[in-house]
């Protein structure tokens, strides 16, 4: 099963390496991993989606405290929280292809920020899922390139993930 | 005041004594320093490695956090086996190691190696530390790390320019350390305190499995209490060994696969299994499944990581062992399992060999045994005993009554016992300090004979000499046919020879009829020590065998 992970860290040299190292050694394999900085420029927060059972994320989840720069470990809960993440795709397409393109860019909400004679790119921002529908939609068109952050996520509600 | 002096000053201010190490160019300022003020004792060994299992052996013998210092590059890497070591076996630890000039980081320059990066899986914590202001407070962090929670091995790489780099402002200590993300929890959860002495309460055959969590709370007076007001049978892990007396009627012996039948029998027919400090490594319990699913389990230890990860537990208790077994103790009434124990003490009983002398060698259990008869006369003694047939020997052989045992438990490491017997007897001076070691340990450290006749350090080192990789070829009689591959140790020295070379006193013994008499001239002696016993190769590390 896939979880989804926030990790408030201390923004120090070093850090972002001793958790991708420790989930990897560990045995877990890390989807995705998003890292940036928070309201507050010591701390840094890491989204971490990793596939593995129940068990296993606990012992992500224990292990990760363990580490000192660590402030705080999360597992969100399904359902109580947003995930997005951000994708950027170039497309071939000549002229006749265009309109079919940016119609479709229209449906699925991406922007077109890229367009050449014999190209077209596009950003999206969304759900895994309508990210992967998205790409599957442009396949047929020829994907020359693709880029994704991985997802970030944030709590449903007033909550935040410090309290 | 230059980085390096601070460096020292810092050591001081947490009470350091005793550093042991190895120099070269990049750490050379703080040499210097140490020359200058003089007042912490430097203790220079062989080999790099060395200097890490020292530092391991002197924190675990003194419950003090040993420091150890290398250079940079080969020094540094050479350190690492030590380290690592010392993290497998929760040992507090400083580690500080020269690095090259923080302009110069990343460029491959000469005896350049990134340490920090290289040891992020086998220390605690571990700090580059480029700017000389912040030594003080990285000082006091890496000790507080190390010695408090589940204690390990920090590791503090100083460039060159950081210790040559003079100090702004006035020099002050800091006298608390205040790190976001790192505050361990020691007393026991009250909810799972309350499960815990219910399930006590209502146990017919309970056992303590005691692990090394219960050496690093030094709550080996807690262990007792707690097991004798119950009446609990205890059972420990390698790394527990010498906790509870080994002769105590409730102490039914180490589990595992090399373990004994009463200790194995005790925790596969318990209803109750008190996890005490303990990691379930494979060795101790190797289907940890099989034992949860005919008992409860509580599990005690203060690492959260350590609970469920190798076995599912009913009650997890994340705490200090040495408060949690005292309010476990002091909340419980006297209870009585007479027919459980019983039961246990007599399946020992029965299960205890004699092993039969056979004329023109030692039997290397017999020798542990009469080891420990003779030291108990005079002290209580520290045994460290290396990794091999050796180590299981002395395990379940030397009765322990008080003193400690020693040894590399977690990692397994060959050639630990003389580094580590070294800072233990520099510890603790007045106490008798073994390092028992195999041939194949002893030629992978025998350097340090040196350090021990150089720093006049009387450890007494035991050799058991069956020119063999004994447990390898145990694996590979059992495993592949005996074909013995790569197990032979043809061409080794004359280590009684070799010692004489380093000035050294040594006798070699090939009967048992020769132990009681050797050991007496061993433990006579004021010097450092070495006696050979000459083992036949087919006497197995088990004792049931």
């Amino acid at each position: 099963m896939r979880y989804t992970i926030t990790v408030l860290v201390q923004n120090h040299y070093g850090v972002l390496s001793k958790v991708a190292g420790l989930i990897a050694r560990r045995g877990f394999n890390i989807e995705s991993l998003a890292v940036g900085v928070t309201e507050n420029p010591d701390i840094s927060r890491m989204t971490i989606a990793v596939d593995c059972d129940e068990s296993g994320v606990e012992q992500v989840e224990k292990q990760l405290n363990k580490l000192i720069p660590t402030i705080k470990v999360k597992v969100l809960e399904e359902g109580a929280y947003i995930a997005r993440e951000l994708t950027m795709v170039k497309v071939s397409c000549n002229a006749r292809q265009r309109e079919e393109i940016m119609t479709l860019a229209e449906l699925m909400h991406a922007r077109i920020i890229d367009v050449t004679a014999t190209s077209l790119t596009l950003e999206l921002t969304d759900t895994t899922a309508r990210t992967e529908n998205f790409i599957s939609l442009l396949k047929p068109f020829g994907i020359k390139e693709l880029v994704r952050t991985g997802i970030s996520a944030i709590e449903l509600g007033a909550n935040t993930t410090k309290k | 005041m230059t980085g390096a002096q601070i460096v020292l000053e810092c050591l001081k201010q947490e009470g350091v004594s005793v550093v042991f190490g190895y120099p070269g160019a990049t750490i050379a300022p703080f040499y210097d320093a140490l020359a200058k003020d003089g007042s912490i004792r430097h203790v220079l060994v062989r080999q790099e490695q060395n200097a890490g299992h020292a530092a391991s052996g002197y924190s675990r013998a003194s419950g003090k956090v040993g420091v150890c210092c290398t250079t940079s590059g080969p020094g540094a890497t050479n350190l690492i086996t030590g380290l690592a070591t010392a993290y497998m076996d929760s040992i507090p630890m400083v580690a500080l190691t020269g690095q090259v000039r923080s302009d110069l980081l990343g460029r491959d320059v000469f005896q350049e190696a990134d340490i920090t990066g290289a040891c992020e899986p086998f220390t605690k914590h571990s700090y580059l530390a480029t700017d000389t202001q912040e030594l003080p407070t990285i000082i006091k962090e890496a000790f507080h790390i190390a010695a408090t929670g589940r204690p390990g091995p920090v590791l503090i790489d100083l460039p060159q320019d950081t210790l040559e780099r003079e100090f702004e402002g006035e020099f002050v200590y800091p006298d608390s350390v205040d790190i976001i993300g790192y505050k361990p929890r020691t007393k026991g959860h009250p909810l799972q305190m309350k499960r815990a002495l219910e399930a006590i309460a209502g146990a017919e055959r309970p056992v303590i499995c005691a692990g090394g969590g219960v050496v690093s709370a030094q709550s080996r007076r807690e262990l007792l209490k707690f097991a004798e007001k119950l009446d609990i049978p205890v059972v420990s892990t390698l790394m527990g060994v010498g906790m509870m007396p080994t002769e105590h009627p409730l102490y039914m012996g180490m589990l595992g696969t090399h373990g004994i039948y009463s200790a194995n029998y005790a925790i596969h027919h318990a209803d109750l299994v008190i996890l005490c400090g303990a990691r379930v490594g494979d060795r101790a319990m190797s289907k940890p499944d099989q034992i949860a699913k005919k008992a409860q389990i509580i599990h005690i230890d203060i690492d959260p990581a350590e609970i469920g990860k190798n076995m599912k537990a009913d009650i997890p208790i994340v705490g200090d062992i040495r408060l949690v077994l005292k309010n476990i103790t002091e909340k419980s009434v006297e209870m009585k399992h007479t027919e459980w124990v019983d039961d246990l003490k007599q399946r020992k009983a029965a299960h205890t060999p004699v092993f039969n002398s056979i004329p023109g060698q030692v039997d290397p259990r017999n020798f542990m045994r009469t080891l420990s008869e003779e030291v108990s006369k005079h002290s209580k003694a520290i045994l460290v005993a290396d990794v091999g047939e050796n180590q299981i020997w002395s395990a379940n052989n030397f009765a322990f009554r008080g003193g400690r045992f020693l040894t590399s438990g977690g990692l397994g490491t060959m050639g630990y016992s003389l580094g580590a017997a070294l800072g233990a007897k520099i510890a603790k001076p007045q106490r008798q300090v073994f390092a028992v070691c195999g041939d194949g340990s002893f030629q992978m450290m025998m350097c340090e004979l040196a350090t021990l006749k150089q720093h006049d350090v009387p450890v007494k080192v035991v050799i058991m000499q069956n020119n063999r990789l004994g447990m390898v070829r145990e694996l590979q009689d059992k495993l592949y046919e005996g074909r013995y591959s790569g197990v032979m140790l043809d061409g080794s020295p004359d280590f009684v020879k070799l010692a004489q070379a380093y000035d050294i006193p040594a006798e070699c013994i090939d009967d048992d009829s020769k132990v009681t008499e050797a050991i007496g001239r061993m433990l006579g002696s004021s010097e450092p020590y070495v006696l050979v016993c000459k083992v036949a190769e087919d006497i197995p590390s088990r004792q049931e065998d």
